[in-house]
């Protein structure tokens, strides 16, 4: 058991400094930052809504990691199949799960430095006023299991293409789907073929109605349930896609 | 048990219609370094793909140490080093980083052990001038040499090298054909290979492949003794000759093609062309002489492992 973690450990540590080592940490971390706190300030209108909570950040979230997320995951499995690593880390002794599994933590503590360093609204907002700082917790938790739901489905495109910006394109319509399953303009396209239990276990998937929930403050159980949920299904289709797909 | 590091059979391999490998069998004992020659698209990577446990084959088996790789592919995998074709590495890790990460996801738990054979590959492999350079900024020849390294890191029992000298100088082809010979003896090595006179210079032993199918599996000096293969003995003589004295000449070998050449005013050249049971050195000279000819040099023009790598692979 400690080999298979420590393996896993190994690929964690190679893929999390491989972010720092280019611009691309820097790159991501700045526009991340500048574009949640002027959402959060000037779309979302902290001030002028004159309310001590965190409602004005969070919301804009599901909208930056559509298009962030697939820019952090595009490259998990495409540059491996592009550059021929990907023959190096199969011939290694080593599974497929630990591999999915270390790259896919890499990304998803990645994001988590990233909201880490959003934290200093958070201390703005106890220092103009008294928000629920347990709603704003669970918040951040939900925030970053979203998170995780769509760097686990951009990890599992990626390995369906050898270009990064063919993954980024997929992972992000793929994202869009999602984001607004539980609405009409996903919803009413399925309506008319499908089945009503189909139509509905769509609607359940929208990231959007989901994550409301949890912003509401709402340890909504169900909620964090479907986001681990989908972010171990999109794992494991990873896992298999990886074995069927090495050799293209 | 079986002696064998190497003991695939009946490897088929298929990618929709287009049969990849078909019916191949090889094993190789340690100390023992197989070259693998063959035409481009002949399977001899998708071969070596199959060995390392890359692609499974749609039918064979393939033991690594007597250890089945499609039953236990952990176990196999730890046994081999393996440089892929293009040597793919990580290029944004500098040199120590990338093999230091290879060589913790090959076991070497141990830092004082990783860190020594770190030190070795540095050495041995004249990686340090480039130690700590990323790998994006290196040329072709010392990207090879750094998958050289990964491949050796562990210091497997197994090498399987696919292409391991493209992109090198020449003083560094010499260099990497020295380390294979030196490390070959303790280990079973493939590698493949489209430079015949690397096959020559460091191979035990020659698999020809092409469309798939085995055609060969000799030492490299047998690769021609089946093939019927004229012999050709080259006589330089210091005489002139002219058509008649030709003709003589010709004569006199019967069983033999004959071919005159001029060199210049005082030399010229008989080509005599037979199998090597007729081309008796004594007997030849001795005829010559009887004809007034003086023999300043003879010698065997054998065929080139060029000439019987196409024949094998144009006639089959």
């Amino acid at each position: 058991m400690n080999t298979y973690l420590n393996k896993t450990y190994i690929i964690f540590d190679r893929e999390l400094k491989g972010y720092f080592r280019t611009p691309l940490a820097s790159i991501f971390l700045l526009v991340f930052l500048s574009l949640s706190s002027g959402m959060t300030f000037f779309l979302g209108r902290f001030f002028e809504r004159d309310q001590a909570d965190l409602t004005a950040f969070f919301s804009w979230h599901p909208w930056l990691f559509l298009i962030l997320m697939p820019a952090i995951g595009m490259r998990l499995w495409a540059e491996e199949r592009r550059s021929g690593t990907i023959e190096l880390l199969i011939t290694l002794p080593v599974t497929n799960t630990q591999l999915v599994i270390g790259k896919f933590m890499a990304s998803w503590i990645f994001t988590l430095i990233a909201l880490i360093l959003s934290t200093p609204i958070w201390i703005t907002v106890n220092y103009l006023g008294d928000p629920d700082n347990n709603v704003i917790f669970v918040s951040y938790i939900g925030s970053w299991l979203m998170a995780g739901a769509f760097l686990a489905l951009t990890s599992c495109l990626s390995t369906l293409t050898k270009n990064q910006v063919i993954a980024f394109i997929i992972s992000s319509i793929s994202g869009f789907i999602l984001i607004m399953a539980g609405f009409s303009l996903i919803l009413s396209a399925v309506r008319s073929w499908a089945p009503v239990w189909i139509t509905e276990t769509i609607g359940s998937m929208s990231f959007l109605s989901h994550f409301s929930r949890i912003q509401m403050g709402v340890f909504d159980l169900s909620s964090l349930i479907f986001f681990l949920s989908m972010i171990i299904l999109c794992l494991w289709i990873n896992i298999q896609l990886v074995q069927i797909k090495k050799a293209d | 048990m079986s002696t064998k590091l190497i003991d695939a059979n009946n490897l088929k391999k298929s990618f929709g219609n287009f049969v990849a490998v078909d019916n191949i069998d090889l094993a190789v004992n340690r100390g023992e370094v197989v070259g693998f020659l063959g035409p481009n698209g002949a399977g001899k990577s998708t071969t070596m793909k199959m060995l390392t446990g890359f692609l499974e084959p749609d039918s064979g088996k393939i033991l690594i140490n007597n250890i089945d790789l499609k039953l236990y592919p952990l176990q196999a995998k730890q046994l081999i080093g393996y440089l892929p074709e293009g040597a793919p590495s990580y290029s944004d890790m500098e040199v120590s980083e990338f093999l230091s990460f290879v060589g913790k996801m090959r076991g070497i738990d141990d830092r004082n052990t990783l860190n020594n054979r770190l030190e070795d590959m540095a050495n041995q492999i004249n990686l340090k001038d480039v130690w700590n350079r990323p790998i994006e900024t290196l040329s072709k020849g010392f990207k090879r040499r750094v998958g050289i390294a990964q491949a050796l890191i562990h210091d497997p029992d197994i090498l399987i090298l696919d292409e391991p000298t493209d992109g090198l100088d020449p003083n560094q082809k010499y260099e990497m054909r020295n380390l294979i010979k030196t490390i070959s003896k303790n280990k079973a090595i493939v590698i493949s290979t489209h430079i015949l006179e690397e096959v020559e210079a460091v191979c035990s032993r020659a698999v020809i492949i092409a469309n798939g199918k085995l055609l060969a599996n000799e030492k490299p000096e047998n690769l021609g003794k089946n093939l019927n293969q004229k012999s050709v003995m080259s006589i330089l003589v210091s005489n002139k000759i002219n058509s008649t004295f030709s003709k003589e000449i010709k004569a006199n070998f019967k069983n033999n093609k004959i071919e005159v050449q001029t060199i210049d005013n005082s030399y010229c050249k008989i080509l005599i062309e037979g199998d090597e049971k007729s081309l008796e050195l004594n007997k030849i000279l001795t005829q010559l002489k009887k004809q007034k000819l003086n023999v300043v040099e003879a010698f065997f023009v054998r065929p080139s492992l060029d000439e019987i790598f196409r024949v094998i692979t144009q006639n089959k």
